[in-house]
């Protein structure tokens, strides 16, 4: 055990908790639909990725192509299927499971159980004994430009506040001349646009199937129920408590302990704080003004 | 007219507002419908009966899922957590212990950790106040995890007693069911395991039909409408929905140990994210506030991928998943209820009726 290397995993996890978490915390916390399909539309990510990819497109052009895919996929269910299920939450959580499956089985129908991968780009930093891949390093700063790019939009730009005013008072923004039902699509492609980008870098790190999406759902889950209703303060939490837990637990005993150590974290955080980690900084927050 | 009088007092614990088929047409077609599924595996065979015996024992762990989310608003991803620990505590209990009087009794303790199970994971989550949508996640990140657990197990570390885990390749050899005690027991496998499923299956629905009619299952439905109204009224709806949690753990703990019995056979695949949601898609289906929906939707829709897949189709989820969300769309209540309706509409125009009224209260 080495503090580097743990500070390594760390940063691995980190990523991955955020960007497997963030498009269905979008979706989630400007919604309030919980979207099962999401590691669907991850998949459809990697799969529009590695696809051009594998037709000779460069890389970062394959990716854009990921989540333009993705995305247009998005909008196209939210347009036909998603706007119908809003006031109906668990209508809408078995309706995106259906799509979730009908995606699975339907790439499995036109691509086969395996497509040619892509491999890992950029090679490898080495540190003594330890070996870590350039590119899963990087996807650290990316995480938290994701993040980053969420919070301008959401916060400093006109879509943002209207977004955001729809979300609160619907009816009201409606009188101020807002219009909900763009800002619902909106939302739900961006949402769908984040998880296409997830699958898209992911692509060359993991072995690209049709039922890949499930490996990121434990995560993503456990991430949006420990965040809490604010999607950026949240999923940064969550991501940065799930990433340490599941980078010791996992240095300790192995990845399937990680996994383990996550899901216990959610039952207590849920068990004590039933608004998540947002919830106990809203009340910190709103204690500390008070006095 | 003293047999209609007595028929009608027999029925009456069994209807009221919460379920469809409160009427004497109705029994009359349950009884016969029942006296053709008793009769089945003499008409076409045990070999026949032994794959029906599958469907029924789906349709138990349908009707968990109906009481909880149908009846109480639960939705639960993770009946399938309580199916499977039953499966897999019967397997290890019945084969470490191996004798006709071990594997009779294994039964009720599988069920009973089961039941367990769901206490403790009810307890956390209602007692935590954990609602609506983040039920649904925690209990899908169960399934999920003990899916990677147990497909992890593979080493020959992951022994309990003599009976190895055995990963992904899961336990095989489980025996059979058995009733009665030494030379007197019987083997429950073909027709025989039919009709104890078939008998389970029955007393259960019957006995949820009361349940739901009755005191609790005005506070389960009230629960599911408005839970700060039913507390605000002096229930304690953590309670309930504990109570119902548990009671569903049961049911489905039951369809498992059926299932681990019926195929010999359990592997982690239970857990898996398919299986996990194979339930709600029945369940959505036939009607999730009708226990006759779920089971009718069970048996018709296992039957019909058994078909597909028995073809090598790959197309089978594909129309699972189009029924499923043409179901949502446009039959949100079920087609169970659905057709109800029209029957009972059809009946009404027609002026035929002579039924209790709907909706009348015991």
């Amino acid at each position: 055990m080495n503090a580097l290397n743990l500070l390594f995993q760390f940063a691995d996890n980190f990523a991955f908790v955020v960007l497997a978490a963030v498009g269905l915390a979008v979706i989630f916390g400007m919604m309030g639909v919980i979207n099962l399909g999401h590691g669907e539309f991850i998949m459809i990510g990697a799969y529009g990725t590695t696809l051009s990819a594998n037709a000779g497109a460069p890389l970062p052009v394959a990716m854009a192509i990921g989540v333009l895919v993705t995305a247009v996929m998005g909008f196209v269910l939210e347009r036909t299927i998603i706007h119908r299920l809003y006031d109906r939450l668990f209508d809408s959580m078995v309706a995106t499971w259906a799509l979730g499956l009908l995606l699975t089985q339907g790439m499995r129908i036109l691509f086969g159980n395996s497509i040619p991968q892509v491999s890992t780009p950029l090679g490898n930093i080495a540190y003594g004994e330890f070996s870590y891949s350039t590119y899963r390093v990087l996807l650290l700063p990316v995480a938290l430009l994701v993040l980053g790019g969420l919070y301008v939009v959401f916060t400093r730009t006109e879509f943002g506040i209207r977004a955001r005013a729809t979300i609160q008072d619907p009816d009201t923004a409606r009188a101020l001349g807002v219009d909900t039902d763009r800002m619902y699509t909106a939302t739900f492609v961006i949402g769908s646009a984040l998880a296409g980008l997830t699958g898209a870098l992911y692509a060359p790190t993991l072995t690209v199937v049709p039922g890949m999406g499930s490996s990121f759902l434990v995560e993503a889950f456990v991430a949006v129920v420990v965040g809490g209703p604010s999607v950026l303060l949240g999923t940064t939490l969550s991501g940065g408590l799930l990433g340490t837990i599941d980078a010791v637990f996992t240095n300790l005993f192995g990845t399937f302990y990680g996994q383990i150590a996550m899901l216990l974290t959610a039952i207590v955080v849920i068990r004590v704080l039933s608004d998540g980690l947002t919830g106990l900084v809203e009340t910190v927050r709103n204690r500390v003004e008070g006095e | 007219m003293g047999l209609v009088d007595a028929f009608d007092r027999l029925r009456r614990p069994f209807e009221g507002p919460n379920t469809i088929g409160n009427s004497r047409a109705f029994w009359v077609g349950f009884l016969v419908v029942l006296v053709g599924l008793v009769g089945y595996p003499i008409g076409f065979g045990s070999y026949a009966a032994s794959s029906a015996a599958l469907y029924l024992l789906y349709a138990m762990l349908a009707l968990s899922l109906t009481v909880i989310w149908g009846y109480t608003g639960i939705l639960s991803f993770g009946q399938v957590v309580f199916f499977g620990v039953a499966g897999y505590s019967f397997a290890l209990i019945s084969m470490n212990l191996e004798s006709a009087l071990t594997t009779m009794l294994a039964l009720p303790v599988a069920v009973g950790i089961a039941t367990l199970a769901a206490l403790v994971l009810g307890y956390f989550m209602f007692y935590g106040e954990v609602r609506d949508v983040y039920v649904t996640i925690l209990t899908l990140v169960v399934a999920l995890v003990l899916n990677t657990f147990m497909a992890q197990t593979a080493g020959s570390e992951w022994t309990v007693g003599s009976v190895a885990l055995g990963g992904f390749n899961g336990i095989p050899a489980i025996p059979s069911l058995t009733l009665g005690v030494g030379g007197a027991a019987i083997t429950l496998d073909g027709a025989t395991f039919y009709w104890f499923t078939l008998a389970v299956l029955v007393a259960s629905y019957l006995g949820l039909r009361a349940l739901v009619n009755g005191r609790f299952g005005y506070t389960m439905v009230a629960t599911r409408e408005d839970e700060d109204r039913t507390e605000m009224l002096g229930y304690d709806v953590r309670r309930v929905k504990l109570l119902v949690f548990a009671l569903g753990g049961a049911l489905a703990g039951l369809s498992g140990v059926l299932y681990a019995t019926w195929g010999n056979y359990i592997s982690p695949s239970v857990f898996g994210i398919t299986f996990a949601s194979i339930p709600v898609v029945w369940v959505a289906v036939g009607g999730r506030r009708s226990l006759l929906g779920a089971v009718v939707a069970t048996v018709v829709i296992e039957w019909f991928r058994q078909q597909l897949s028995a073809t090598g189709s790959q197309y089978a989820l594909i129309v699972v998943g189009v029924v499923l969300l043409v179901a949502i769309l446009f039959v949100p209540e079920g087609v169970v209820p659905r057709l109800d309706a029209a029957i009972r509409g059809a009946r009404d125009r027609f002026g035929t009726s002579n039924d209790t009224p709907e909706g009348t209260p015991e």
